[in-house]
C-alpha cells in the first residue's frame, strides 16, 4: 500500500504525461482558444478556496480565503465564457 | 455524503478536464470541449458544498460569505468576458490567468497559516512553491496586461544594472524560501510573497512586445503548477490533476508558440538575465516612400489575377474584418483569386487572425497557413498587407542580430506588388524598421484600415 504522499506524487507524474499527450498536435489556429480554455480549467482552484474558507480559524484567514474565492471565480467563469466566445466564431456557417 | 461517491465524482470532473483539453485541440470539437470543461468545473464546485473531506459536519462554515464571494466573482468575471472586444481578448486572458495564480497562492497561504507548526515539511515546501510561482504569475500577468493594453511601453524595458537587480532579487527569493522552510512564521512568508511579486515584474519587463504571447502561455502553465501544489497542500486529487494537466499542456503549448515564432524558449525566458540596453534605432533620416490613394489601390487590385491578403494587428484595432471580407467578395465576383495569408503569430496571440476573420464569416478554405501560402507569393500579383508589420519584415531573414531574426515570415516581398495599409510610419510591435516599406514595388496607404478599405471597396465597385 502506497503512502498518501506517494499516491499523490504518482497522480502528479501520470497527469504530466496525459497533459503532454493531449495537446501534442494542435493547429496554430487553436493556440489561443486552447490557452484560454486551459486557463479556465485552473480556475478550479475555486474548490480549494472554498475548502480553506470553510476551515478558516480566524478572521485574517477567512478574509484571505474569501479574496481567493472571488479571484478564482473570475478566473474560472470568465475563462470559460471568453473561450466560448472565441469558439463561437468557428461554428458552422448559418445559411 | 459517502467518501467514495465524493471521490468518484471528483474523478469524473478530472476526466472532463482531460476531454476538454483533447476537444480544444481540434477545430470541430473545440467548442464542445470547452463546454465539457465548464461542466466538470461546475460539478466540482457544487460537490464541495456537500462534502469537505470529513473535517466537520455540513453545512460549511461561513456559507453566506462564501456564496457572496462567488457572486462577486460572477458579477466581475461574466460581464468582462462577454463585453470584451475581440482585440482586447489576449489581455483579458492574461488578467484571468493572473487572478487565478493569485487565488492559488492565497489558498496555500491560508492553509499554511492554519496548519501552523503542524505542517509537514512536504507541505511547507509545496506552500513555498505555490507562493513563489503564484505570486510571479500574478504580478507578471499584470505587467503583460499593461503591455498589451498599451498602458505602458510595449518595448523591452531594460535599465542599467538590471541584471544585478534581478540576480539579487532571485537570491532574495531563495533566501526567503529557506527562511520559511527552516523557521516558519508569518513574517518570512510575507517577505517571500513580496520578493516573488517583485520578481514577476522584473521577469516580464525586459520581454519585448512580440514575445508577450509566449510569456502569457508560460505564466498560464505556471499557474497550473501552482494549483497542483495547492492541491498537494490540501490533499485534493482533483486540484492536482487539473493543475498538472494545465501545467504540462501549457508547457507544450508555450513551446509550440515559440517554434511558430522561431524563438528559442530559453532566450525568451532568460532574456531578463541577458538583456542589454538596446542601441537607439539606427537610421533616423527620412527616406522617401511611395504612398497612394484608395483609388490607386483599387486599380492595382482590379487588374490582378491573384491577391493575397495579409492581416495583422492593425486589422483587429480597426475592427475592419467585415470590410475586408466585403472587399474579398467584390474581388472574387470579378474573377480574382483571393486568399488570406495567415501568419501563426499575426496579431497579439497565435490564432488571433483566424478568430477575427471567422467572426466576419470568411470561408475557411480561403485562410492559408504560412507554409501553404509562402510558395505562392511568386505567382501573386498583389500582396495586401493590412496592419501587419513584423510578420512580413524581411529583417527577420536578412539582418542577423535584430530582435526578430530567425522568425519565419510571410514572404510578401516575392509578390509583384505590395500594398501596406498602415496608420503611420511607426514600426511594428517589435519596434523594428521594415525595409520593405521603402521598396519601389511597395505602395503605402495611410489611415485607419476600416476607413481606407471602405474607400477601396467603393472605388472597386465603380471600376
Amino acid at each position: 500500500m502506497m503512502s498518501n504522499g506517494m499516491a499523490l506524487l504518482s497522480i502528479f507524474v501520470l497527469a504530466v504525461f496525459v497533459g503532454f499527450e493531449v495537446v501534442s498536435k494542435v493547429s496554430s489556429t487553436l493556440h489561443t482558444p486552447l490557452m484560454s480554455g486551459a486557463n479556465a480549467i485552473h480556475g478550479v482552484i475555486l474548490v480549494g478556496a472554498i475548502v480553506v474558507a470553510d476551515h478558516a480559524s480566524n478572521n485574517v484567514q477567512l478574509w484571505l480565503a474569501l479574496v481567493a474565492i472571488v479571484l478564482a471565480t473570475i478566473n474560472m467563469v470568465g475563462g470559460f465564457v471568453v473561450t466560448d466566445r472565441m469558439l463561437e466564431m468557428f461554428k458552422a456557417k448559418k445559411k | 455524503m459517502n467518501r467514495n461517491l465524493y471521490d468518484l465524482i471528483g474523478l469524473a470532473a478530472a476526466v472532463c478536464f482531460i476531454l476538454a483539453l483533447k476537444g480544444l485541440s481540434h477545430p470541430k470539437t473545440a467548442r464542445r470541449g470547452n463546454l465539457i470543461g465548464a461542466f466538470g468545473a461546475t460539478v466540482a464546485t457544487i460537490l464541495v458544498f456537500f462534502f469537505t473531506g470529513g473535517v466537520h459536519a455540513l453545512p460549511l462554515h461561513h456559507l453566506g460569505l462564501i456564496l457572496g464571494a462567488i457572486a462577486i466573482g460572477l458579477l466581475v468575471g461574466v460581464p468582462a468576458a462577454r463585453k470584451v472586444q475581440m482585440t482586447a481578448m489576449p489581455q483579458l486572458v492574461a488578467l484571468f490567468n493572473g487572478v487565478g495564480g493569485g487565488a492559488a497562492a492565497l489558498v496555500a497561504i491560508v492553509e499554511y497559516l492554519k496548519l501552523g507548526s503542524d505542517a509537514t515539511s512536504a507541505e511547507v515546501i509545496a506552500t513555498v512553491f505555490t507562493v513563489i510561482v503564484g505570486s510571479v504569475s500574478f504580478s507578471g500577468s499584470c505587467i503583460t496586461f499593461a503591455k498589451l493594453q498599451e498602458l505602458m511601453t510595449t518595448r523591452p524595458v531594460v535599465f542599467p544594472g538590471g541584471r544585478f537587480v534581478i540576480a539579487a532579487n532571485v537570491a532574495g527569493v531563495f533566501a526567503a524560501a529557506g527562511w520559511v522552510i527552516n523557521s516558519g512564521g508569518n513574517t518570512s512568508l510575507a517577505v517571500l510573497g513580496g520578493l516573488s511579486l517583485l520578481f514577476g515584474i522584473l521577469f516580464v519587463l525586459p520581454v519585448g512586445g512580440a514575445d508577450v504571447p509566449i510569456v502569457i502561455s508560460l505564466l498560464n502553465a505556471f499557474t497550473g503548477l501552482t494549483v497542483a501544489a495547492s492541491g498537494y497542500v490540501l490533499q485534493t486529487t482533483l486540484l492536482i490533476v487539473a493543475g498538472t494537466l494545465v501545467g504540462a499542456s501549457g508547457t507544450i503549448l508555450t513551446r509550440l508558440m515559440a517554434d511558430a515564432m522561431g524563438r528559442s524558449l530559453f532566450s525568451t525566458l532568460f532574456g531578463a538575465f541577458t538583456a542589454k540596453p538596446q542601441a537607439a534605432s539606427d537610421s533616423q533620416e527620412v527616406r522617401p516612400v511611395k504612398s497612394g490613394s484608395p483609388e490607386d489601390v483599387a486599380i492595382l487590385l482590379n487588374y490582378a489575377r491573384r491577391v493575397v491578403i495579409v492581416p495583422g494587428f492593425g486589422l483587429a484595432v480597426a475592427q475592419a474584418q467585415h470590410t475586408v471580407r466585403e472587399m474579398a467578395d467584390v474581388l472574387a465576383a470579378k474573377g480574382i483569386d483571393v486568399a488570406y495569408g495567415i501568419h501563426p503569430v499575426a496579431g497579439r496571440m497565435p490564432g488571433h487572425m483566424n478568430v477575427l476573420l471567422a467572426e466576419a464569416n470568411v470561408p475557411y478554405e480561403q485562410l492559408a497557413e504560412m507554409e501553404e501560402v509562402n510558395p505562392t507569393f511568386s505567382q501573386t500579383d498583389v500582396a495586401l498587407v493590412i496592419g501587419a508589420n513584423d510578420v512580413v519584415n524581411p529583417a527577420a531573414k536578412n539582418t542577423p542580430g535584430c530582435p526578430i531574426y530567425g522568425m519565419p515570415i510571410l514572404e510578401v516581398a516575392e509578390a509583384a506588388n505590395v500594398i501596406f495599409l498602415k496608420r503611420s510610419m511607426r514600426p511594428g510591435f517589435a519596434g523594428i524598421e521594415n525595409e520593405l516599406l521603402y521598396d519601389p514595388k511597395t505602395t503605402l496607404l495611410f489611415g485607419d484600415a476600416k476607413e481606407t478599405l471602405t474607400k477601396v471597396v467603393s472605388a472597386l465597385k465603380n471600376l
